[in-house]
């Protein structure tokens, strides 16, 4: 086993040596795709092969540089597409790189074989006249191919005429036409994307969603430490006459929050998302309490949607009610005509007074700390008027609903 | 030293990649998955396996770095002088040895477990950097440098509750513990019955995966629920044909072992109020 895996190695390493090798590009390609890698644990990961703690196939190649170069679950799903991309990529392999690949072992290719081919497709292979003939076909297609400069992929044949497509074999990554319907235990580890729920840049899931929670914990609740209580320690001493130290909780965090959520919208899913969101998290603070809006904040807001029309407590009274420590959330999709939000008498449902931008600018004079979480994915932000216009009265305070949206957001809230 | 498995553990080839890579270059190992996966069972698993000694040091909300290294009690030694204590001059009677000091005098290499690393303050696993990266660190009220004999593995547990720090996460090799594929769960499971019958197992499992994979679950039930189920049903010995799914009753028998929430079982039973159409 050692000897094989010298193999894999002395090939990294060798790469290590090259500037286009394909572990520093593996590295530097997880840099472009905002995986946080450093030097130290790309030294890592070459002290893990020095010290053969793999064997040598490719497989367990992906998941130790997955132990050593990702830190987080959010970035697997972006570590196995650079890695799918990295060691499969044929186009981007300079063709005598490819070339001097070809010099495989040959138990690679015949671990490799026994792993991924049937027995027919073995057998017609040794038809072909076993390994050595194909992987001498396999140079010579290459060769030619140089020469003529067609597109790699063309040659190497996805149509599954070349033999080198139709077997689809797939030496330490390079993928030679790989023909999926044919091979379905041939997907590879990282190309089946596990992951993908992790990653934070994409909009909350229901998994997703736990995680959130735990950070709006983390954000309300720091550690509770017994500290000295100074002053009743020098009393009670003096009382007693020996020392008698008494301590005393240390000042815990209370957090207090206010969130308006906007309901009757094709957002609602989402909202009521946040709403569940916070009063799970209800323990954490001090005080929760919510209201409802429709699209724009007015005169009125409601605690039940079901009464909205006949119980709607004056927004004023809220004002008077909900002090400046409270840090105020609003959850909306932000999406209305700007009318609604600029002119009195612009509200969609009711005659308002009014103007939406005032009261929203009311809102935020009276609580200085305030985001709002908009469920819209923020690549489309541009493309509503209404959502520019709100994030401006917000001061770009805006954030989309995913786990570092809300990340961003519990800071700003902080400050 | 390689770490491949248990008998009562089924290692997945990733993990057991990286807890050799952790093991080989003598770096703390980051474990963190869903509850229930088994992450806290790996570091008990790894030190039988390599029959090494375990320190398992539990992190509360209200654990300080300093208190796996040692703490000092102060008031004790104040409250002795005013005894008049002899001993009071000694300090090292003041001082109580934390689990990493433990781990550090041990004469054999041993395994340290940090579990529930998250709980803690923030600031927490910066406070202990330079004692996991050098193995050593000092003792004021005594000027000594304890410093490990043999390197103990140290294997960290997370829950997510809080985002660790970059330059500590740069020291650790990390492994995300996924929930197991049937396959891997039939092994797992026949590990801990071994004598289970299969039509059981099979409609057991069934049943799991359907609970499991309905939407909207507070808490999903994990390895561990599977596993406290299927020791229910063995001991009640049911039929596997009791297991069957009517589609009037949703819930199997015995499903506290699986849901421990009141609001995932009402999910349940209003699903199976749709179910029958009332």
């Amino acid at each position: 086993m050692n000897k094989t895996s010298n193999y894999l190695r002395d090939w990294l390493l060798s790469l290590g040596e090259n500037s286009s090798s394909m572990l520093l590009n593996l590295f530097s390609e997880l840099k472009n795709a905002r995986v946080p890698v450093s030097i130290q644990e790309y030294l890592n990961l070459l002290d893990c092969l020095n010290k053969n703690v793999i064997a040598f196939n490719v497989e367990d190649f992906y998941f130790l540089s997955r132990a050593s170069l990702v830190k987080n679950e959010k970035h697997i799903d972006r570590f196995d597409l650079v890695f799918s991309n990295v060691f499969s990529g044929i186009e981007q392999i300079p063709i005598d790189e490819l070339l001097s690949m070809v010099e495989i072992p040959k138990e690679w290719v015949e671990k490799l074989s026994e792993k991924f081919l049937t027995e027919k497709e073995m057998e017609e292979i040794q038809s072909l006249g076993g390994f050595d003939k194909l992987m001498e076909t396999l140079k010579k297609r290459l060769a030619e191919q140089e020469k003529r400069h067609q597109g790699g992929n063309k040659w190497l044949g996805t149509a599954g005429t070349s033999p080198f497509g139709a077997f689809g074999y797939n030496p330490e990554g390079i993928r030679i036409g790989q023909n999926e319907s044919r091979h379905q235990k041939a997907i590879k580890v990282w190309d089946k994307r596990e992951f993908k729920d992790l990653d934070d840049k994409a909009e909350l899931g229901t998994r997703a969603m736990k995680i959130a929670l735990k950070r709006l914990r983390q954000w309300a609740r720091t550690g509770v430490y017994e500290e000295i209580d100074l002053e009743s320690t020098i009393k009670s001493t003096a009382k007693n006459g020996f020392l008698d130290v008494k301590t005393q909780p240390e000042k815990s965090n209370a957090v207090k929050v206010l969130l308006f959520l906007d309901v009757g919208g094709s957002m609602d899913s989402h909202i009521r998302k946040v709403e569940e969101l916070f009063s799970a998290s209800r323990s954490a603070f001090k005080y929760l309490e919510y209201f409802y809006f429709h699209n724009c904040l007015y005169e009125g807001v409601w605690k039940n949607n079901r009464r909205r029309w006949n119980n709607q407590t004056s927004t004023n009274d809220i004002f008077n009610t909900f002090g400046k420590e409270y840090k105020c959330i609003f959850v909306g999709d932000a999406s209305m005509s700007p009318y609604e939000i600029l002119y009195p008498g612009g509200a969609n449902e009711h005659y308002n007074k009014i103007s939406g931008k005032d009261w929203l600018e009311r809102a935020i004079n009276q609580w200085s700390s305030h985001i709002w979480i908009n469920p819209v994915p923020q690549k489309y932000w541009n493309y509503t008027q209404s959502i520019e216009i709100i994030n401006k009265i917000f001061s770009e305070k805006m954030v989309p609903l995913t786990l570092s949206g809300l990340d961003k957001g519990m800071k700003q809230l902080m400050v | 030293m390689k770490f491949t498995g248990t008998k009562e553990y089924i290692s997945t080839k990733d993990l057991t990649i990286a807890v050799n890579a952790a093991i080989t270059l003598e770096r703390p190992l980051l474990v963190k998955g869903e509850p229930g996966t088994g992450k806290t069972e790996l570091a008990k698993q790894v030190a039988i396996s390599l029959g090494l000694e375990i320190f398992e040091w539990t992190i509360k909300s209200t654990t300080r770095a300093q208190q796996g290294l040692y703490e000092y009690d102060a008031v004790s030694r104040l409250r002795d002088s005013q005894i008049g204590d002899k001993n009071v001059s000694d300090v090292k009677r003041y001082i109580k040895k934390g689990k990493i000091w433990n781990a550090f005098e041990s004469e054999t290499k041993s395994v340290l477990l940090i579990d529930e690393i998250d709980k803690a303050d923030v600031e927490f696993p910066n406070d202990l950097l330079q004692e996991l990266d050098k193995m050593e660190f000092f003792v004021y009220e005594t000027g000594e440098i304890i410093k490990s004999k043999k390197r103990p593995i140290v294997i960290i547990t997370s829950n997510n509750e809080k985002e660790l720090p970059d330059a500590f996460l740069r020291r650790c090799f990390f492994h995300y513990i996924q929930f197991p594929d049937n396959e891997t769960l039939i092994k797992i499971v026949n590990v801990h019955f071994p004598g289970i019958k299969k039509t059981l197992l099979d409609r057991a499992l069934h049943r799991f995966f359907e609970i499991r994979e309905t939407p909207g679950l507070k808490k999903k039930p994990s390895t561990s629920e599977v596993l406290d189920w299927l020791k229910l049903l063995l001991t009640e010995d049911l039929d596997p044909s009791e297991l069957k799914n009517d589609g009037k009753n949703l819930l199997p028998k015995l499903h506290g072992a699986l849901l421990k929430n009141e609001q995932d079982i009402q999910l349940f039973e209003r699903l199976a109020f749709i179910a029958r159409g009332e």
